[in-house]
């Protein structure tokens, strides 16, 4: 993986440095809270319902043991709510538990001590007091992290599949170019007032694995007949209140270009993407409205940064060299730990099946440890995981972790003949759950627990249904499905690309859910990138996990043998899923007299 | 280190000045202006942050510098903070008048601070990779 220069490393030590002193100048009072606002946001720091919330950069996923174990001390040393804090958190959630209509579901306490992993591979930590950010920041520049433009309207955390590197149907390996894109975008001095958000992901392999149909600009890796590397370029993509799929605006680029015409594309939406209205104000908005103008106003600024200004971003052989070296095979060596694990067992066979991929290399095998469990929010580790996780990385993997869009830890360099022992590890730490993929491998967002952007809680619709379906047996039988939940329109937790999508709303200051149908996020097994349909008027809390189990009551009845969810519901088409789901709306008089108990 | 000219709000000067200056709103086009021949002889071109989060006026001082070759002073006006003064040099402004209330000496701070940056800007065109293989 990259290791950063003395130029990387001097560049994060300085951005903590000059981050401490826009928050003393803050505490003294010479900058409002208004001017530091974005400042704050540029460098990870919102501000949530209760503290708050640290967003720390991972870039395209890759992360080291050694960064790892300063995650895991941060964890366990600074997200921590002071007593009061917590008391009054936990007061103010009771209250609005106590306000949800008809039969809730239950909600967890609120927790601290947690790392959580996004859909964006970024961390985030809930509870870091703010008089403590500029000592995290430090901490964390001291293994090389930085939580720089994981917020604000700036170039985002740049995102690539999880499987780069080891893909067993990779066409390029995409990571130095996310690094090379990386370095070009970080304090870009153009682009750090954007109209809005704006997040780059890349695909390397086959199989779009990124959701590149999904962003801003999704860059898809390929090489043209004369094996010349390229790429396919979406520009335009987005979730929130209209979900857009990114348009193809240069079907090969070569792979030189890659700056100079990311630059042209953000420039031509720097001047004339929306400004008066937030939800209008993504490039996918300019790109519809646009069509056509939009993809020539964007040649025009290219063909000019090559012709007039020289294209002085063009990448050299030499660069992409240099990145490259990084990016090779690390050393590898078995582990060769003893294992008890019956490997003809039925749990291990299960999770051979669902949690360990093929590898490009011979004898070698990526395992996903899954983060999807009984009593923990997805994508949540505490302190003495991560550690734990750092130390299966420097037995099993080289050192190595990659965090995953849905929200898992993936090893990437693991040996065949340490399968029993790494699997054995994982069982003890709860990390071997054989969900990979499967309905209860959900992506969430933190929700109204945490996100003061929230309409409703995400964490007890997610808890709620990782506990009804604790039966492998049936989990199996339901085949691969994507569940995905957003407390909000904001869409962190990615809902429109569910194959089954969970929105949480609000109305008259209660939580209720819409359930969205037949979304895709690009994979193979999705389909292209396609956004779900509503069912109909929004569930209260209680009723969404029967809403869920009605659909997929019906999916059982109606399906072919072997036939998976989406595919069914598309062969079918909606209706009959549907009917079931709004059959499942618990009666009135159920609800009210819930209410009057 | 800086060659920006900061100019605190209090210190403006009000009396008429003999300078060609061009006021080029946000959603002018450049290339029409440039075009027109309109940049010929302007010593300055003022550039406005309506709000310091609307960042179109970078893009423009940046076009302004590399691709339409503009010599003269490029102020930044309106609402200018001290925390972008270093984008707006990199981006091509020599001169920026600072909001109400934004402390002076706070602002040549910030020039100290970085030594490079990964990307070519307005100051040093090359990016810190070309720089380094050079």
């Amino acid at each position: 993986m990259y290791q950063y220069t003395e130029f990387d490393q001097q560049f994060v030590k300085l951005r903590a440095q000059q981050f401490r002193d826009q928050l003393d100048r803050w505490q003294r009072g010479e900058l409002t809270d208004e001017q530091l606002l974005p400042l704050r946001l540029q460098n990870g720091w919102y501000i949530q319902r209760y503290a708050p919330m640290a967003r720390i950069a991972v870039p395209y996923g890759e992360i080291s043991s050694r960064q790892l174990r300063m995650l895991a001390h941060i964890a366990r040393d600074y997200d921590k709510p002071t007593p009061e804090l917590l008391a009054h958190a936990q007061a103010t959630q009771n209250e609005l538990q106590a306000a949800q209509p008809g039969l809730t579901l239950a909600a967890e306490p609120l927790k601290y001590g947690y790392g959580h992993f996004t859909t964006r591979t970024n961390v985030q930590f809930n509870w870091i007091p703010i008089t403590k950010a500029a000592d995290v920041m430090d901490l964390l520049a001291s293994v090389g992290m930085h939580g720089i433009q994981t917020s604000g309207n700036t170039i985002r955390n740049i995102t690539c599949e999880a499987y780069e590197g080891i893909a067993e149907d990779e066409i390029v390996d995409t990571r130095p170019f996310a690094e090379i894109a990386r370095q070009w975008s970080t304090l870009h001095p153009e682009f750090a007032f954007l109209p809005r958000k704006f997040k780059i992901a890349f695909n390397g392999s086959a199989e779009d694995r990124a959701a590149t149909g999904w962003y801003d600009i999704g860059v898809q890796a390929l090489k043209n007949a004369a094996g010349e590397v390229g790429f396919t370029v979406k520009v335009g993509g987005g979730m929130g209140r209209t979900p857009v799929i990114g348009s193809v605006v240069r079907e090969f680029l070569p792979w030189d270009q890659l700056l100079n015409y990311i630059e042209a594309v953000i420039r031509v939406y720097n001047g004339y993407g929306r400004r008066d209205n937030k939800w209008k104000a993504r490039i996918k908005i300019l790109v519809k409205a646009e069509g056509q103008k939009f993809i020539d106003a964007v040649e025009a600024e290219y063909k000019a940064i090559v012709e007039q200004d020289g294209a002085p971003h063009t990448i050299t052989q030499a660069e992409l060299d240099r990145v490259r070296a990084f990016f090779v095979v690390p050393e590898l060596k078995p582990a060769n730990l003893p294992s008890g694990v019956k490997t003809d067992g039925a749990l291990y066979q299960r999770w051979l099946q669902q949690n360990v991929s093929g590898h490009r290399l011979p004898g070698m095998r990526a395992v996903t440890l899954s983060f999807k469990r009984v009593g923990f929010a997805p994508g949540d580790a505490d302190a003495d995981t991560i550690d734990a996780l750092a130390q299966l990385a420097d037995q099993f993997s080289a050192g190595e972790a990659r965090l995953t869009h849905k929200q898992n830890l993936l090893l990437p360099w693991v040996f065949e003949s340490d399968l029993p022992a790494l699997y054995e590890a994982a069982r003890k730490l709860g990390l071997a759950q054989p969900n990979i993929g499967l309905l209860t491998d959900m992506i969430a967002c933190p929700g109204g627990d945490f996100c003061s952007l929230a309409n409703a809680r995400s964490l007890p619709i997610a808890a709620a249904l990782t506990e009804r379906y604790q039966d492998l047996d049936e989990v199996f039988d339901l085949g691969p499905i994507d569940l995905h939940m957003s407390g909000c329109i904001n869409s962190c937790g990615h809902h429109h690309s569910g194959h089954i999508g969970i929105l949480g709303v609000d109305k008259d200051g209660k939580e209720w859910y819409q359930i969205t149908l037949g979304g895709a996020d690009g994979t193979h097994l999705s389909g292209p990138a396609l956004a779900g349909k509503v069912v109909g008027p929004s569930f209260s809390a209680s009723e969404v996990p029967d809403v869920i189990e009605a659909v997929l009551t019906t999916f059982r009845e109606l399906r072919k043998p072997g036939e998976f969810f989406i595919d069914a519901l598309r062969r079918i088409g909606h209706d009959p899923f549907k009917a079931a789901a709004n059959g499942a709306r618990h009666p009135k008089e159920a609800q009210e007299e819930a209410l009057s108990e | 280190m800086t060659t920006m000219k900061i100019i605190a709000a209090s210190a403006l000067p009000t009396s008429a000045e003999t300078e060609k200056v061009l006021q080029i709103a946000n959603d002018a086009e450049l290339a029409e202006i440039a075009a027109s021949g309109a940049l010929q002889g302007v010593e300055r071109v003022e550039l406005n942050f309506p709000k310091f989060t609307d960042g179109r006026a970078f893009s423009q001082a940046v076009l302004l510098r590399r691709r339409y070759g503009f010599t003269g002073d490029i102020r930044a006006t309106g609402d200018v903070l001290i925390d972008q003064l270093v984008q707006m040099a990199r981006s091509g402004f020599t001169s920026a008048v600072l909001a109400e209330g934004q402390n002076p000496e706070a602002a040549e701070r910030q020039f100290a601070r970085y030594r490079a940056f990964y990307q070519g800007d307005a100051l040093e065109p090359r990016p810190h990779f070309a720089r380094e293989a050079a």
